[in-house]
């Protein structure tokens, strides 16, 4: 093969198909079209569902009306189903997929394995184990005292930042094995599963129903008191989160070659996976574990990106999408308002099994 | 070419171990500009371990490993990418990346979160695809090419990492006889046409006695034997260190030393 092709010469400017080199003073880098159009549709998709969704409901309102309302000029009781009860349920959607599709991201590159998300890290069920523990033992004695005074949703952060931590401390070794993360990841959701179901054996009837309807997931009567600490944290987490893909696209090919190629391993590591579980922390006690959201949407966004590892932004605003176009879906189409939590994993695994079965790529799971 | 060139990359009683276990003991090693040096030896006898720690993918228990003078753990990891560049034994390429990208990835640490993709950055790129008969393939998904070919733009790649030092570990492993010449020949040629230092992990005995100008032979963690490979390559040392009785004969093409295997003592 070597002698064949040794007098041809080589392409003039490596401007592959698809891909537009951009060099404006000292800043330089290359464009791909489809990694600028997933998201930018994507973007357009949430902002439109997004626009649908403040119309639509027990009590419709025409678009018109809902765009006058937003600039102020709403009548009767438009401003508060509009303003009060829909927005900050449509917000709290966004940022919430927003937050688990770039978690999902961060923690699969990080770990070259699809498999590797909240979900199956078992930080999410951390979080379920703190919300069902406030619901089931709220108030009564002790712990359950403790954990009911704090209210769910701080409950279930702490539920997950405690599992997110433990995780990092178990597998840390001089720096963070993929592997042993997810196997790790695994025992401890079986623990936390455990324990989630112990609770809900002992719960009084009433109260088990409100702690599944919180395990599924659900932006149901969500307000702006879940959506304003919801977007403080993500308007920190975010960028930090889009700040490391310089590492992970090094991260991407194994930690030998990474540290060839210069990368500070295992503090990149570190910052790389504790972003990820401060993110999915932040979602999961505005929302609950909204199911397969940041284990599904990186892999569809991998694939229509057409590159080789979850694009960061693209992600996360496939997530948004996700979640707000199955929280739209829940309310106007289903016969009986369901959690959002059903719908993201109904519509999401479908489509993810659908790119799986038709694409080039091998199913590495 | 010269022996008597700097010395760009040093062990000083180097000791390494695995958790408690001793791989490398007390060893000393001085690597000079322009060399090209094979490290072979036995299965287990800490040669990869060795190389390894020479590109500070590893720590020492004792001693230290000094790059140009310097000691490697306490330089950046980023100032030694630029001037030490590392194949590892089977790396790994995510599923999906191109030919391109993946040589375009040797660029990171020349490159900044604001400077992406300068002209020089891709004038490295496309030089380094050229030199190693990669251009025609710069599309190619890496898992969809040959063990070969994947090797030859893991080279391209450490070639477009643009560093003077490169450290190859079993570069020839999978591969059958005719590309493990072909990836032998492009790193001879990486050192003598580009003025490469070049430390290899060879299994071969023939083809490091072949490419390389200094071979070093290890048996359980201790440096046995260094030098020309004909100072190396003995019957004595072959019987001490690979415990074979074997013939050692002019290599009929290159002239340098070539083992013929008689039978394995003990």
């Amino acid at each position: 093969m070597s002698a064949a092709t040794r007098e041809l010469p080589a392409p003039a400017g490596l401007a592959a198909p698809g891909q537009t080199v951009v060099r404006i003073g000292p800043v330089s880098g290359r464009v791909r079209w489809r990694q600028v159009v997933v998201p930018a549709v994507a973007a357009v998709v949430v902002v439109l569902l997004g626009a649908v969704s403040l119309g639509r409901g027990d009590y419709p309102i025409g678009l018109a009306d809902v765009l006058r309302t937003l600039v102020g000029l709403g009548e009767g009781n438009q401003p508060f189903i509009v303003l009060q009860l829909r927005a900050p349920r449509i917000v709290v959607g966004v940022l919430v997929g927003l937050a688990l599709g770039i978690a999902g991201a961060l923690f699969q590159t990080f770990a070259r394995n699809p498999l590797a998300s909240p979900d199956i890290l078992g930080i999410t069920q951390g979080a379920s184990v703190g919300a069902v523990a406030a619901i089931v033992l709220g108030g009564t004695t002790g712990a359950g005292a403790v954990l009911g005074g704090l209210g769910i949703p701080m409950a279930a952060l702490a539920g997950a930042l405690a599992t997110g931590l433990l995780l990092m401390a178990l597998t840390w070794r001089r720096g963070i094995d993929g592997y042993r993360l997810v196997l790790i990841g695994i025992a401890l959701w079986a623990g936390a599963a455990a324990l989630t179901h112990w609770l809900l054996t002992r719960a009084e009837i009433y109260d088990a129903a409100s702690a599944y309807v919180w395990i599924t997931g659900s932006l149901n009567a969500r307000t702006w008191d879940q959506a304003v600490p919801l977007a403080v944290s993500l308007a920190v987490l975010l960028p930090v989160a889009l700040a490391t893909s310089r590492a992970l696209a090094a991260l991407q090919f194994g930690d030998d070659t990474a540290r060839g190629l210069g990368l500070r391993l295992s503090g990149s590591q570190a910052v790389v996976v504790l972003v990820a579980v401060l993110l999915t922390a932040a979602a999961v006690a505005a929302a609950g574990p909204i199911a397969y959201v940041a284990l599904v949407v990186p892999q569809i966004a991998v694939r229509l990106a057409g590159c080789s590892r979850p694009p960061l932004l693209a992600s996360a605003l496939l997530g948004a999408a996700l979640v707000v176009g199955a929280d739209l879906l829940t309310r106007t189409v289903l016969p009986q308002a369901l959690p959002v939590g059903i719908l993201t994993a109904a519509v999401g695994a479908p489509y993810l099994l659908w790119l799986l079965v038709r694409g080039r790529r091998r199913s590495t799971l | 070419m010269t022996r008597t060139g700097p010395v760009r990359l040093a062990a000083e009683s180097v000791s390494l171990a695995y958790d408690e276990k001793v791989v490398v003991h007390d060893l000393d090693l001085q690597l000079t500009e322009g060399s090209f040096t094979a490290i072979v030896g036995p299965n287990g006898c800490g040669k990869s371990t060795l190389l390894r720690a020479l590109g500070r993918l590893m720590r020492p228990e004792s001693g230290q490993v000094l790059l140009d003078g310097r000691s490697i753990a306490r330089t950046p990891t980023r100032e030694v990418a630029k001037v030490l560049g590392l194949l590892p034994q089977t790396p790994v390429a995510p599923e999906g990346l191109t030919v391109a990208d993946l040589v375009a990835r040797g660029r990171h640490p020349h490159q900044s979160w604001l400077r992406q993709w300068s002209r020089g950055d891709e004038a490295a790129v496309a030089e380094a695809l050229a030199w190693t008969d990669m251009s025609e393939l710069a599309d190619r998904p890496v898992d969809a090419l040959s063990g070969g070919q994947r090797q030859r733009a893991w080279i391209s790649m450490a070639l477009a990492q643009g560093t003077d030092l490169l450290l190859l570990d079993e570069p020839t492993t999978y591969l059958d006889l005719s590309h493990q010449i072909d990836v032998l020949e492009l790193v001879g040629r990486l050192h003598a046409e580009r003025g490469r230092t070049v430390v290899v992990v060879l299994h071969d005995l023939n083809l490091a006695a072949r490419y390389a100008q200094r071979l070093v032979a290890m048996k359980d963690g201790v440096l046995v034997a260094s030098g020309t490979p004909a100072e190396v390559i003995t019957e004595p040392l072959l019987a001490d260190v690979f415990d074979i009785e074997a013939r050692v004969v002019p290599d009929p093409v290159a002239g340098t030393p070539m083992v013929v295997p008689v039978r394995r003592l003990r």
